[in-house]
């Protein structure tokens, strides 16, 4: 029997609207239960102070210090590495066998769980190079942790490039080489972009990578070479150690804040970027 | 060298074949273009005449198993020859694409980007060479005051315009128009057909058209092309008038294509 497509549609709207709406449902549930819970912590003191007796009094400024510095540190690595990577993939290789080896390797690797990043970064990293636990043990893990998705996404945008821009940059006389930094890469530049917030987010909310091989001090590290914590251990190690429920609130809550300021601040740059190219 | 007897000739293909893999897309094809005439290749959708075109600037090294035999000489130089520079043999042979492509960039950048990539740097050669490239393409008046307005902005004929500018400014010899007026409605189509014949002055043209009125119309050379063989190549008046291959005549006049 044959539906009246009349009724199919008003079905189909229906469930794609309903589950649209069910997700910001979730999303803005899982806001406001962190943000009502952490912001009565929350004020300038919590930002700038030093954590008292593990934690449980005090603010959170060390572990600011950790969250930005473990995804810039990781970022500058694993960006040029991994925009090189994907160029090359996508403008300077054939596709052949090893090419979709590269690709389906760089999709296990962007599917393992962080922890056994951490594991590695733990054998490698600390014991083996004598790192210790560190930023830079820490931020090598998390850049190579991340490296697949800035290599996936950045090749997909790579690839949907119209290839009429190559087509004509060929045709007047640029190298292959020219045409990708004048044409190919300020045209994948949003596409990127979105691969290098997605691993700044992973990077930023990340706990299992980085507890083994950044360690968890308090201090305010005075070189690379020092353990730092970050907001999301220290959340973890608040939670977990039942210390204080009411400074883990007020640490997520800060997470959730810093993650959504990073998006805003990304997405703004590009809107400006693109307004000033075009 | 130059002023040999084959000199008022620029484009001397001989006894070409290109393969796509197996499929064999030219067959023993054989053409000559003179200096500042315009040349239109017709013939029906799959006959070759793109193909044939893109060979003139070896845009067809970019697709994978392309597989040529034969030569073609530009200047008397054999351009798939071991020590031919093809970015050079790029910048000689310019192309005009099927859909206006400028870069969303600006139209100033757009015009001037040959150059940029050629090492240019000087301000001031730069701003003289696009005001000159987009004076030869009747595009100056248009653009004057937008020049740091996006290339996208423009309508599509001046798009294309704009695309033919952004050649002028690499100075070639030579033109390859693939379809150039195919997105473009017919009085956009008129402008650009004046501009050819403008061009022609200074450039050899070349142009794939689907269009027989419009290879009518501006060329002086026409060539006829079936399933990857030249049938018939003549002044343009003969093959349009008096075509000596049935097979011409009975495309020109509609029976098949």
């Amino acid at each position: 029997m044959r539906v009246n497509p009349k009724y199919t549609q008003w079905g189909a709207v229906t469930i794609l609207t309903g589950a649209t709406i069910f997700t910001i449902l979730i999303l803005v549930f899982i806001i406001f239960f962190i943000l009502e819970k952490g912001l009565p912590v929350l004020g300038l003191s919590f930002l700038t102070e030093n954590p008292q007796e593990m934690g449980k009094a005090g603010g959170i400024f060390p572990t600011l210090i950790g969250t930005i510095i473990l995804p810039v540190f990781a970022l500058l690595i694993a960006t040029p590495l991994g925009i090189s990577t994907s160029v090359y993939l996508a403008e300077y290789t054939k596709e052949t066998r090893i090419t979709k080896v590269i690709r389906f390797g760089t999709d296990c690797l962007a599917g393992i769980p962080s922890i056994i990043f951490g594991l590695f970064g733990y054998i490698f990293f600390v014991i083996t190079l004598g790192l210790g636990w560190s930023i830079l043990s820490g931020g090598l893990t998390l850049a190579v942790m991340v490296l697949p998705t800035i290599i996936r996404t950045s090749e997909e945008a790579i690839r949907a490039v119209p290839n009429s821009y190559r087509k004509v940059s060929f045709s007047l006389g640029a190298s292959r080489w020219q045409t990708v930094k004048k044409v190919v890469l300020p045209n994948a530049l949003p596409g990127i972009v979105t691969g290098i917030m997605l691993s700044v987010g992973r990077s930023i909310g990340e706990t299992a990578a980085v507890i083994f091989t950044a360690g968890s001090s308090l201090r305010i590290p005075s070189s690379v070479f020092d353990s730092t914590r970050t907001m999301a251990v220290h959340f973890y190690i608040l939670a977990r150690e039942g210390i204080s429920s009411e400074n883990a609130y007020g640490t997520a809550a800060t997470l959730i804040i810093a993650v959504l300021f990073v998006n805003l601040l990304a997405y703004y740059t590009m809107h400006r970027f693109i307004a000033k190219r075009s | 060298m130059e002023k040999q007897n084959s000199a008022e000739y620029i484009i001397n293909i001989k006894n070409l074949d290109l393969f796509y893999g197996k499929f064999q897309a030219l067959i023993a094809v054989d053409m000559l273009a003179q200096k500042n005439m315009i040349t239109a290749l017709i013939g029906p959708s799959g006959c070759g005449k793109s193909t044939l075109l893109r060979c003139l600037n070896r845009m067809n090294d970019l697709i994978r198993g392309v597989i040529i035999t034969g030569k073609i000489e530009i200047n008397n130089l054999d351009i798939y020859s071991k020590s031919t520079d093809v970015t050079e043999l790029r910048k000689n042979v310019g192309m005009v694409f099927q859909r206006p492509n400028p870069f969303p960039l600006s139209i100033y950048d757009n015009v001037v980007y040959g150059l940029r990539v050629a090492g240019v740097r000087n301000k001031t050669e730069l701003d003289e060479i696009a005001e000159k490239s987009l004076r030869g393409a009747w595009l100056w008046d248009q653009v004057k005051d937008k020049l740091h307005h996006s290339g996208l902005e423009l309508p599509l004929d001046q798009q294309q315009r704009l695309c033919i500018a952004r050649l002028l400014a690499v100075q070639p010899e030579v033109i390859l128009m693939d379809e150039p007026c195919s997105s473009l409605d017919p009085i956009a189509t008129m402008k650009i057909e004046e501009l050819m014949i403008e061009l022609k002055k200074e450039y050899t043209i070349v142009i794939v058209t689907h269009n027989m009125q419009q290879a009518s119309r501006v060329s002086d050379f026409t060539g006829y092309m079936l399933l990857g063989e030249m049938i018939e190549f003549d002044k343009t008046v003969n093959i349009f008038t008096r075509p000596s291959n049935k097979l011409t005549e009975e495309y020109i006049s509609g029976k098949y294509g």
